[in-house]
């Protein structure tokens, strides 16, 4: 556990004022709130640092025993365990400290072991109900996975929840489970679970948005006679009619076989095929005087 | 009944410490949805998330509500572009690996 420097965490020095400290935070807390930056991880941790640094210095008691025993923590755990029948509940009297669940009430073991768990507190600290924690989740699926409508099980935080993925779901897109997140306080209602889709690369097909690519490779002599060749789509096998005298990196479009629309059922975007000529290798001395033949004619 | 996901905005304010004028600004700047029933004020319960949300900036951040309803606005365009900017990734994606 690392000691923490509350007063460089809000850029003041040891003999800041109460009001120094709240304008020093309120300053940080406007550049960093989770409210003013959505999905940014790092100004999220940013603001617990900050908003942890004003829980202590903004509470004269609490400060007072950082700045006494702040640099040598283990002594103040100590300290802490010999008074901890008389802990004072935390105090809410300035006003000024962030409210609610969802913020700021992940703090550092170095504030745990100095201070016990944080008691919440400021403005809305009284017994009021608070809706419960969002929480967020990454669901990784692959390409399959995404294109047809499925059941999975979740576990989150020991509970089991079966959601249904309808076919066609995107790589980033979110989607809201309502009152599955972190229960509520006093009565309130319970968070919303939010849950990501990670769909991995396909090794042969490339989506966007509903069309799906993918590029087949063909032996020189289809490429020029012509003929039949099979192709794995992702709704089963199909068989490709090439014509005579296709060129190396023709695109052909197979409507209707791409990807499922999202929540869309019977919709489906194009597949868009790319032929990839492979010239022979290896050739023998009669194949080559073949070509020499032809390439003379 | 309807009124099992509508929450009394008094009550709202009474738990969370703030003036009924508090909503009724931020209803007059268009920025929450408000029921009206017989002169008294209840809360969608789907509006509560946003609600705590502009409370927060209001009464944490002491944001007026001027500068609410700027930052509603740029929030919201940073949703969008941040879906556009997943869209357009899983598009590069499609250039970046073919």
């Amino acid at each position: 556990m690392e000691f923490v420097d509350y007063y460089k965490i809000l850029g003041v020095d040891k003999k800041a004022s109460e009001s120094d400290i709240k304008s020093a935070y309120r300053k940080l807390a406007r550049k960093y709130h989770p409210d003013l930056n959505p999905n940014d991880k790092e100004a999220n941790k940013k603001f617990q640092q900050i908003n942890e640094a004003n829980e202590v210095l903004s509470d004269p008691e609490k400060r007072k025993k950082y700045d006494e025993y702040g640099s040598d923590w283990k002594h103040a755990e100590e300290f802490e365990k010999a008074r901890q029948s008389q802990r004072r509940q935390t105090s809410d009297a300035d006003g000024y400290s962030f409210s609610g669940s969802e913020y700021g009430g992940d703090f550092s073991d170095f504030f745990s072991s100095m201070f016990g768990q944080s008691g919440g507190g400021g403005r809305s600290g009284r017994q009021a109900k608070f809706r419960g924690e969002d929480y967020n989740a990454e669901l990784h699926l692959n390409l399959e996975d995404a294109y047809t409508t499925h059941k999975q099980t979740l576990t989150v935080n020991g509970k089991n929840i079966r959601i249904t993925i309808p076919a066609g779901v995107e790589n980033g897109q979110v989607i809201k489970l309502k009152g599955h997140g972190g229960p509520g306080i006093n009565g309130g209602p319970n968070g919303d679970l939010y849950i990501t889709f990670v769909i991995a690369d396909h090794p042969r097909f490339k989506r966007a948005g509903t069309d799906v690519y993918t590029t087949v490779e063909i032996d020189l002599y289809t490429a020029i006679l012509g003929g039949d060749v099979m192709l794995d789509t992702l709704s089963g096998k199909i068989k490709l009619k090439v014509n005579p005298e296709t060129q190396n990196g023709t695109k052909i479009r197979l409507k209707g076989k791409g990807f499922p629309v999202y929540k869309s059922e019977g919709h489906f975007g194009d597949l868009y095929i790319t032929y990839s000529v492979k010239i022979p290798t290896n050739l023998t001395e009669r194949q080559k005087e073949l070509f020499r033949e032809l390439a003379a004619s | 009944m309807q009124t099992n996901d509508l929450i009394l905005a008094e009550e709202f304010c009474s738990h969370y410490n703030v003036g009924l004028s508090f909503i009724n600004s931020l209803k007059q700047f268009g920025l929450i949805e408000v029921t009206s029933v017989e002169e008294t004020y209840y809360i969608p319960q789907a509006e509560l998330k946003k609600l705590e949300q502009l409370a927060r900036l209001h009464y944490d951040l002491d944001i007026n509500l001027e500068g609410i309803d700027a930052i509603t606005h740029l929030l919201g365009r940073i949703k969008d572009l941040q879906s556009e900017i997943t869209s357009l990734k899983n598009r590069l994606s499609l250039y970046e690996k073919v």
